[in-house]
């Protein structure tokens, strides 16, 4: 969800654009992380994890804690939470390590 | 290639910006790497009029603040920002590695290195803790203030520090609604200030709580709360459920020293700031020669002693590359005094005691 009517903030979004995850047609704005993006959208689990497959998802949105990492234009481990948003991006929930292809 | 800067700022906050203005404004090329999308580091999410002395901008909201303390030098062709560059190496030749933007391994070889990597918040063990939806107080703040995202529709706080009273007025601010805020201590640790907007709002603070467990299959859907006895035992019996879709962590933060262990400083152990941090001396250099800490990273404290500490390295830094800055020694001491007055009295009694911890009594010492 956005928030709108902020008492004191201005929010300055870049262009809107769109994107894929898990292969549905989503929208959100250039240059926000892609995180950002799907929270507005109610997306909250990013990952699962590699060991016990549980769900993971945004925690520290400064790059160091590894919770947030998806597969982006089908390169794994991207830290989403500091990731800029592009048009066209394909995102999608990570299991485990990840691939290289 | 490698670059060879005479000053590598690592971190682009209060800290790393203010020495980046003392170091570019003696004239030194400088770059300085942050892994953030803006330059900033914690303020950028901060929306609040600030405390803390006038010198350091108390009164001004924190993200205004970045652009001030560039507004000297910004236009300074000594000075490179690179975003998105993480530092992620130091080899025993001096070699600095980062990574740019996802894309390219970096190679710098300063002169000279300031390390402001600040720090990351830390969380605590319950079941599910790992559960999405359950997030730092400082990541919220990031996603609802930077981006204009809501986290969620009502949200449980965990820590009455100024951190989680800040953070739980902001929610309230973008229209989330708090369900409580939870408080191990028999006491609120923040300033009376943020406490006492948090009462007018009528969002409870409930002290000798804690957190039992996060609630929900894929996400969170609630939490367990309960009391807690003189040894923090949940008492049994006083559990109760919480409505929430999101849980935020303001326990505290962990400085992120990594670097400096990489270039073999001298550590120590130090609960009053949150971790291990470098030994120092009064001009913020470290145990390796050239390498100098500043801001949270040396030990967790707030943005005005991160902007002197900035400059404080910076000066000397600039100083010891043989630039020449008027007025050095009286510079360096006024700032250093500055130190010793925002330390001062029972707020800042922690703080000093950490910092005695990590005293390495410098030669070069000035004054
Ligand atoms: C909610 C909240 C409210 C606060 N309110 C106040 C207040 O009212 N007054 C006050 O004085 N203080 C306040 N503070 C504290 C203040 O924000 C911090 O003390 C201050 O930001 C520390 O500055 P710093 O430069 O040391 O670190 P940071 O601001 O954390 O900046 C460090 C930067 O380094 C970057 N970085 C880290 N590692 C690397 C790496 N390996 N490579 C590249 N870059 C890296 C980070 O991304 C970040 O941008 C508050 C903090 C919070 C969380």
């Amino acid at each position: 969800m956005r928030i709108e009517n902020h008492p004191i903030l201005e929010f300055k979004h870049g262009k809107k654009v769109g994107f894929t995850f898990e292969g549905e047609e989503l929208s959100g704005y250039e240059g926000e992380p892609i995180a950002a993006a799907l929270h507005d959208h109610g997306v909250q689990v990013l990952r699962y994890s590699i060991r016990h497959n549980r769900p993971r998802g945004f925690f520290c949105a400064i790059g160091h804690c590894s919770s947030c990492l998806m597969e982006v234009d089908g390169i794994p481990n991207v830290r989403v939470c500091t990731e800029p948003l592009a048009a066209g991006m394909v995102v999608r929930r990570q299991r485990g390590k990840g691939e290289l292809r | 290639m490698i670059a060879t800067p005479e000053v590598l700022i690592v971190g682009g906050g209060p800290a790393g910006l203010a020495a980046a203005r003392e170091t570019v404004g003696a004239g030194c090329d400088t770059v300085v790497l942050d892994d953030a999308l803006e330059p900033g580091g914690q303020l950028v999410k901060q929306t609040h009029k600030f405390f803390g002395s006038e010198m350091e901008y108390a009164g001004v909201r924190g993200i205004k603040i970045p652009e001030i303390l560039l507004r000297e030098v910004s236009d300074s062709p000594k000075l490179k920002i690179l975003l998105r560059t993480t530092a992620s190496g130091y080899y025993e030749d001096g070699v600095v590695t980062a990574i740019f933007q996802d894309k390219k391994v970096l190679k710098f070889k300063p002169k000279k290195l300031i390390i402001a990597t600040g720090a990351q918040e830390k969380t605590i063990l319950f079941p599910n803790n790992d559960m999405p939806g359950v997030y730092g107080a400082g990541a919220v703040q990031t996603l609802m203030n930077v981006y204009g995202v809501a986290p969620g529709t009502r949200g449980l706080m965990i820590g009455a520090g100024n951190i989680g009273l800040i953070v739980s007025y902001q929610l309230r601010q973008a229209g989330i609604a708090v369900a409580a805020v939870v408080e191990a201590l028999d006491r609120i640790g923040g300033y009376w200030v943020h406490a006492s907007k948090i009462a007018r709002l009528k969002i409870p603070i409930l002290t000798r709580h804690t957190i039992i467990e996060a609630l929900g299959e894929e996400n969170v859907t609630g939490a367990i709360i309960a009391q807690i006895d003189d040894n923090w035992l949940p008492i049994p019996g006083t559990e109760r459920e919480i409505e929430c879709d999101f849980i935020c962590l303001a326990v505290g933060l962990s400085p992120l020293s990594d670097l400096f262990r990489l270039a073999e400083c001298e550590m120590v152990f130090v609960p009053e700031f949150g971790g291990d941090v470098p030994l120092r001396d009064t001009n913020m250099e470290t145990s390796t020669k050239g390498i100098y800490v500043a801001g949270d990273v040396g030990g967790i404290e707030e943005a005005s002693s991160a902007i002197i500490e900035g400059a404080l390295a910076g000066i000397s830094t600039a100083f010891s590359l043989g630039k020449n800055i008027p007025d050095y020694e009286r510079r360096n001491r006024e700032l250093r005094d500055e130190l010793v007055s925002l330390r001062s009295g029972p707020v800042g009694e922690h703080i000093r005691s950490g910092i005695a911890k990590c005293r390495i009594s410098a030669k070069t010492e000035v004054g």
